[in-house]
C-alpha cells in the first residue's frame, strides 16, 4: 500500500481528503463532497466554465492547456451525444500521482466528472484506467455504485431533472493510450493508434462526439476549485499556473512520495527540504523533471519554479510532475538507455520516424553502453532523435527524442568519456539484461 | 442464462460478458476489458476465448487478435499461476529494481516470460507500473508491492506458496 507522506510545507487542496475514509460516500459528503456539483447545477454551464478560467488551471496530464478554455471549446449544439472523458491511464515513468487520487478519493473524480460533463453538456462520462491499476479499478466502481445507490448518477440526479452516468473502463497495458486520441480508439475497442488532428476532440472525439478529455488529477480538482472560487485557487500558484498540483518525487531522495505543492514551488526546495534531499547524504547529479519524456536538468538547474512557464524557460517541461532524482552514482549512458529502451517497447510503430528512431537509438547506445561506441555515436543519436521530433501522429515520438536530446547535449562529455573506456558512474544494468527482456 | 450456448467462461463470467457489451453507446467498447477479463478467467487469452469473445462482441476474430496483439497485459499463452511482474523502469532502477529482478530470476529459477514446471510462478520484467514513489515495486497478478528488499520478496513469495496470496479473480 503507497505511504501518505506529509511535509509543512505542502498546500493540500486535491489531497485535503487524503487518509480520511473519503472512499467511503458518506464521510465524502461529510466532507464537503458533492457540493459542488450541486452548486454547479444551479449556477449552469457559463458559471462553471467562468470559474475554470478563472482558477488558472492547466491540464495536469503534462501538456498544461488551460481546462477552462479546453471546456469552452465544445460546441453548445451537437447532433451526437457529448463525452467527459477522464483520463487515468497513468503510465509516465516516474509517475504515481493519479494512484493515489484513486486509491484516497474517487468520489471526487466521479463529481469532478459531473460538473465537466454538466460544463460542456453531456450526459456520460467515461473514467478510464491503466489495466494494472485493478485494485484501484474496483475501488472506482464501488463509489460509482454508491453514487448511484444515492442517486447521484443516473436519471434526475439529486432531484434537479438532470441525467448522467458514469462508466468505469479498464485497459490492458499501453502507455501510449494515455495519449488522448489513442484513449478514445481503446475505448472504442480497437488498438490504441493515435489519430491525426485536427479534427481536435473537441469537436470529434469519442464515437465521433465532441469530447473533453481531461486527466485524473484535473478532473479531481474541479470540485475542489468550484467550492474555493477560481481566484481563491489561481491564488495558490504562481502566475498563469493557477493552484496546487501533485507531484511525485522519487528516486534517489530520503523520502520519496506524493506530495501536493502550490505552482512555482521551488524545485531546489522540493528535492531538499520536502523530500528530505539526495540520499544517504549523495551528491546530486541530475533531475528529470516531469517524467520520463522530460529533457534532463543538471545540478546546477535546479533553481527553478515547478511551473509550466519558468520550467519551459528552462528548457525542460513540468510534464506529470514526477520529478526523478538521480544522484553522483548514476550513469547516465545507462539511464538514457533504459530510458529510450522504455520508449522503443511503447512505440506502437505507425509512424515511421518513431518507430525507427526509437529502435535505432536503443540499439546505438546498448552498443555504446556495452563498450563498442564510437565517437561518431553521440552525433548519430543526437541526428536521429532531432529527426524524430514533430514528425509523428501523436507525442510518443517527441517524448522518445526530447529527453535524449537532453541527456546527449548536456552530458555528452559523459558519453564520450564512457565511449574512450572512462566510466563515469556505477552501471547498474549488464548486457544480458538490457537484451533479454526489452 | 448466458446468451451464447456452451460458453466457454465460467457462469459468473460469462454473466458479466453478457452485461458488459450492453452498457456502452457502441457494443465494441467492451472488448479491451473483456480480453483482459477473460485472461483473469481462463489464465491467458485462448483461441477458444478469441472465438467467443468474436461472437460476443459481433466482430470478426481477426479484429479481435488485432486488437489482442497490441496491449501488453493480454497473453496467449499460459502464465503460472501468480505472475511476478517487476518493474525496472527509472524510479525502480535507481532503487534497486535490477537486482529485484533478478533475485526473483534467480530464486524462481526462470527468466522474463518464463513459467516455473510446477506452474505456480512466472516472471516478467515490466514497464513503469506507476508505483514510483514507493520503489522498487512489483505487482503479482493485480497486487501491488512497494519498497522491494530481496529478504521480502523471498517471505512474498513463500507466502503465495503456501496459499496465501490472492488468486485472480
Amino acid at each position: 500500500m503507497p505511504t501518505l507522506v506529509s511535509h509543512p510545507d505542502e498546500v493540500k487542496v486535491i489531497s485535503r481528503r487524503f487518509g480520511m475514509g473519503a472512499t467511503d460516500i458518506d464521510k465524502y459528503v461529510e466532507l464537503d463532497g458533492y457540493k459542488a456539483v450541486q452548486n454547479a447545477i444551479a449556477e449552469g454551464p457559463e458559471w462553471i466554465i467562468n470559474v475554470m478560467k478563472a482558477s488558472g488551471m492547466r491540464g495536469r496530464g503534462g501538456a498544461g492547456f488551460p481546462t477552462g478554455l479546453k471546456w469552452s471549446f465544445v460546441p453548445k449544439q451537437s447532433e451526437k451525444p457529448k463525452y467527459v472523458l477522464v483520463n487515468g491511464d497513468e503510465s509516465e515513468p516516474g509517475t504515481c500521482k493519479d494512484h493515489v487520487i484513486f486509491l484516497h478519493d474517487p468520489h471526487a473524480v466521479i463529481e469532478g466528472t459531473m460538473i465537466a460533463g454538466l460544463a460542456i453538456g453531456s450526459k456520460l462520462g467515461f473514467i478510464y484506467l491503466r489495466g494494472e491499476y485493478r485494485y484501484l479499478l474496483k475501488i472506482m466502481e464501488k463509489a460509482v455504485a454508491d453514487a448511484y445507490a444515492k442517486g447521484f448518477l443516473g436519471k434526475n440526479i439529486f432531484g434537479t431533472g438532470v441525467d448522467f452516468d458514469i462508466i468505469t473502463q479498464s485497459g490492458a497495458g499501453a502507455y501510449e493510450v494515455g495519449e488522448e486520441s489513442a484513449l478514445m480508439e481503446s475505448l472504442e475497442g480497437k488498438r490504441g493508434v493515435p489519430r491525426i488532428k485536427p479534427p481536435f476532440p473537441a469537436v470529434v472525439g469519442l464515437y465521433g462526439g465532441p469530447t473533453v478529455i481531461n486527466n485524473a488529477e484535473t478532473i479531481a480538482a474541479v470540485p475542489h476549485i468550484l467550492l474555493m472560487g477560481g481566484e481563491a485557487f489561481a491564488k495558490l500558484g504562481s502566475e498563469r499556473n493557477g493552484g496546487t498540483r501533485l507531484f511525485g518525487i522519487s528516486g534517489h531522495v530520503e523520502r520519496p512520495g506524493v506530495y501536493e505543492l502550490p505552482m512555482g514551488y521551488s524545485l531546489r526546495k522540493a528535492i531538499y527540504d520536502v523530500a528530505g534531499g539526495v540520499k544517504g547524504g549523495k551528491k546530486l547529479k541530475a533531475v528529470v523533471p516531469g517524467g520520463s519524456s522530460c529533457p534532463v536538468l543538471t545540478a546546477d538547474e535546479i533553481d527553478v519554479g515547478l511551473d509550466f512557464d519558468q520550467m519551459g524557460k528552462a528548457g525542460t517541461m513540468l510534464g506529470s510532475g514526477g520529478i526523478v532524482v538521480l544522484d553522483e552514482t548514476v550513469s547516465i549512458v545507462e539511464f538514457a538507455l533504459r530510458t529510450i529502451s522504455f520508449y522503443q517497447h511503447e512505440s506502437c510503430g505507425w509512424c515511421i520516424p518513431c518507430r525507427e528512431g526509437t529502435d535505432w537509438i536503443k540499439k546505438t547506445l546498448t552498443r555504446v553502453h556495452a563498450g563498442g561506441g564510437s565517437k561518431k555515436d553521440v552525433d548519430n543519436v543526437q541526428y536521429l532523435a532531432e529527426n524524430m521530433l514533430g514528425r509523428t501522429f501523436c507525442p510518443l515520438g517527441d517524448a522518445a527524442a526530447m529527453p535524449t536530446l537532453g541527456f546527449v547535449k548536456k552530458f555528452r562529455k559523459e558519453f564520450e568519456d564512457y565511449i574512450d573506456g572512462k566510466k563515469a558512474g556505477t552501471p547498474i544494468i549488464t548486457v544480458d539484461q538490457l537484451v533479454g527482456a526489452h | 442464462m448466458s446468451t451464447i450456448a456452451n460458453t466457454i467462461f465460467s457462469p459468473e463470467m460469462a454473466a458479466r460478458f453478457d452485461k458488459l457489451v450492453t452498457i456502452y453507446p457502441v457494443r465494441r467498447s467492451a472488448l479491451v476489458p473483456m480480453l483482459l477479463y477473460a485472461q483473469d478467467d481462463l489464465g491467458y487469452v485462448s483461441d477458444a476465448a478469441v472465438a467467443e469473445i468474436a461472437l460476443r462482441i459481433e466482430i470478426l476474430e481477426l479484429d479481435v487478435r488485432n486488437v489482442l496483439s497490441y496491449y501488453s497485459m493480454l497473453r496467449t499463452k499460459p502464465a503460472g499461476k501468480y505472475n511476478v511482474q517487476v518493474c525496472t523502469n527509472i524510479s525502480c532502477m535507481l532503487r534497486g529494481g535490477y537486482e529485484i529482478l533478478d533475485h526473483c530470476k534467480h530464486k524462481l529459477g526462470i527468466g522474463h516470460k518464463e513459467v516455473t514446471p510446477d506452474g505456480v510462478f512466472s516472471l516478467e520484467e515490466v514497464e513503469c507500473i506507476g508505483a514510483c514513489c514507493w520503489a522498487p515495486a512489483m505487482q503479482i497478478n493485480y497486487d501491488f508491492h512497494d519498497d522491494l528488499t530481496p529478504e521480502k520478496v523471498d517471505v512474498l513469495f513463500q507466502m503465495y506458496k503456501d496459499g496465501q496470496g490472492k488468486d485472480v479473480k
